[in-house]
Parts: structure tokens; sequence; C-alpha cells
């Protein structure tokens, strides 16, 4: 106890086996990844086995997230980007999941280790690159060359619009990364003021009720920036992938 | 939803029950969709309109501000690392980063930037 850092320490479990030079270790972190991924599949996959027209509990639960995702899809890349649905429905349930999962008592965020931020961001930077090439050719240049811009200036906004199209998987992954990282350790720094104070004796212990308000009213924010910020990642990657479906703008 | 058939009531359907109830579910299809009419064929470009609250605006801006003047500064300092025209670099592709941190930023909090980015 003490330490706020001390909870996104990873502890190896069994080593997975070696490629070249590295070694593939079973950690704290694949567990709760796996656990998002059966805890995802189960919600979607057990309702859904026995559809009714009345839906269950449980099948309201996953239509209700299909259609917010489609919608969410629908609004930022038009109805081309619906073939994106899988994709972008995987990352924001996977992404909920694990932000959720952290929340737990003795649970781990995944979130909060900047490479799997990075790897998800990268994931949909490249699959813009690869897609836009391959959908749109040489056109897919026009993201960089916007219309109506006098010649003088057009090598100087092109740079500009390079560097900006460069940023874009850092900002996706640093927000995600740092909402998490901040927020347990917010949380972890205001419980350590509840023990501290409890330890001073009677007349002070009476005042650890204070930061223990706080902690509750920062789990219910932290629920909420857990989904909030699943959704902002879910949102961007529609944005960029309309890029890639509609260069020219 | 889209089939109306599928149901799982134990009794026995007629084909006119059936007929009833598609007719019921279409009825009460038309209804939803007279309240709950969907943007389909828009292609938003502005990402104003479904950003949720004000603090996931406020992360989302400050945080692209400063991945473009990263950015700008990673590509900087490799250049002068490379080609060894260390400091200018680092100078003119920090001022670049800077610009495309603005741009990002003005592109996120969906400010019309002009003739310059007109709508499809």
């Amino acid at each position: 106890m003490g330490d706020p850092i001390h909870q996104f320490q990873l502890k190896h479990f069994f080593t997975l086996g070696h490629i070249g030079p590295y070694e593939i270790v079973f950690t704290n972190s694949s567990l709760f990844m796996l656990l998002a991924l059966v805890l995802t599949a189960a919600l979607m996959l057990i309702p859904t086995r026995r559809r009714s027209l009345v839906p269950s509990r449980a099948q309201s639960v996953a239509e209700i997230s299909y259609e917010f995702v489609a919608n969410t899809i629908r609004s930022t890349a038009g109805k081309e980007g619906m073939k994106f649905f899988p994709l972008v429905f995987t990352i924001f349930m996977f992404v909920l999941a694990v932000n959720l999962l952290g929340l737990l008592p003795y649970g781990f965020t995944v979130t909060s280790h900047i490479i799997v931020t990075v790897a998800l961001a990268l994931l949909v930077f490249f699959t813009v690159i690869i897609y836009g090439f391959w959908k749109n050719g040489l056109r897919f240049f026009k993201l960089f060359v916007p219309s109506g811009i006098p010649i003088y200036i057009l090598p100087l906004i092109v740079f500009i619009e390079v560097l900006s199209f460069l940023s874009r998987p850092i900002s996706h992954s640093v927000r995600l990364f740092a909402n998490m990282l901040a927020g347990h350790i917010t949380l972890k720094v205001f419980a350590g003021f509840i023990i501290m104070l409890g330890a001073l004796g009677f007349p002070w212990a009476a005042g650890s009720v204070l930061p223990l308000l706080l902690v509750v009213a920062l789990t219910a924010l932290e629920l909420l920036v857990a989904f909030l910020q699943a959704y902002v990642f879910a949102i961007l990657t529609c944005i960029y992938l309309n890029d890639a479906i509609h260069p020219g703008h | 939803m889209s089939d109306g058939a599928r149901h799982n009531g134990d009794h026995g359907n007629s084909p006119s029950e059936e007929a009833a109830l598609s007719a019921r579910l279409k009825r009460l299809g038309e209804r939803l969709g007279r309240q709950t009419h969907r943007p389909v064929d828009k292609d938003a470009s502005a990402s104003t309109a479904s950003d949720p609250s004000a603090m996931a605006r406020g992360f989302r801006l400050s945080t692209e501000l400063v991945a473009g003047v990263l950015v700008g500064a990673a590509l900087g300092w490799l250049l002068d690392r490379w080609l060894g025209i260390s400091p200018w670099g680092l100078i003119v592709f920090l001022l670049l980063g800077f610009a495309a941190g603005v741009l990002n930023v003005m592109r996120a909090a969906g400010v019309n930037t002009g003739s310059y980015r007109p709508p499809d």
C-alpha cells in the first residue's frame, strides 16, 4: 500500500516461449486481456444463440451495443464505413471491457500501459493507410493536398498536413492511456489518504470520511471515463477510417 | 428484429396468426421509424456533434495539440541526425509541428476552415 504506481506493475506468470531474443511471457496484463476477450465473447455469443423477438436482458445488451456502434459508424464514416464494423466493434468492446475490468478491486488496467494503446492506434493507422491506397490508389495523396490553396503556400501546407496525419496515432493512443493512468493514480492516492488519516488515531480518524466520500465520487467518475474513452477511441477510429474511404476533402 | 417470424412462443402458429403478427410488426416498425429517424446517408465529417461531453472534448483538443508538436520535434530531430543540419531541422519542424497541432485542434473542434475544406 502507499505506492500509487505499484498497481501498474506487470507480474510474470509463466513463459510461453521465445521469438528470437525476446521472451514471450504470460503476464497479468495478458490475463486481463484474455478475460476481456472471454467476457465480450460470452456477452455476444450466449444471448444471441437463443434469439427472441422480445429480447431477454442479456440479448438487449448485445443489441444495444451493436446499434450503438453501428450508429456511430454511420454518422461519422457514412454507409461505406459499415464494412469496417467488425474492426470498430472489436476495438470498442475490447477497450470498454478492459477499462471496466480495471476498475474492479485487484483488477489490472491493461489500457494504462501505453504499449497496448499504441498497438491499437497503429493498427487503425496502418488500416487507414493500406485501405486508402488499395481503394483510392494515388488519389489517397489528395488527403495531403487540400483544394483551393494558392500554389505558393502549397508545399508548406502539405508538410503541415503530413505532420498532422503522422500525429494521429500519438494523440489517439496517448489520450486513452493518459486518462486511464491518471484516473487510477488519483483513485489510489485518495484511497491512501483514508488509511493515513485513519491511522492517526481518535480525533483525526473522523476526517477520513472526507477522502472516502471523494473516492466514492471518483469511482463513479472513473466508470464514466472508462466508457467515454472507449467511445472516443472508437469514434476517432471511425473518423480516421472516413479519410481512407473518402480522401479528397 | 428484421424478420418477424422468429419468436419463441410455444403455442402453435397458424398462418393467419403469422400474418397478423407481421402486419403488427410492420406498423410498429413504421411508428418507430417516425420517431427515431437516424441519419443514415449523412457523411458527417465534423466530430463535434458526436462528442458526448465537454470533458472528453477538452482531453481530445489538448492531446491533439501536443501530438502535433511532438511529431514535429521528433521528425526534426531525426532529420538533424541523418543530414547533420543541426539545429535547423528541429527549429523548422518544431514550428511546422506546432502548425499541424493547431490544425488538428481546429479540425477536432469542428472549426470551419473556410474555402479550404469544402464539404463533399
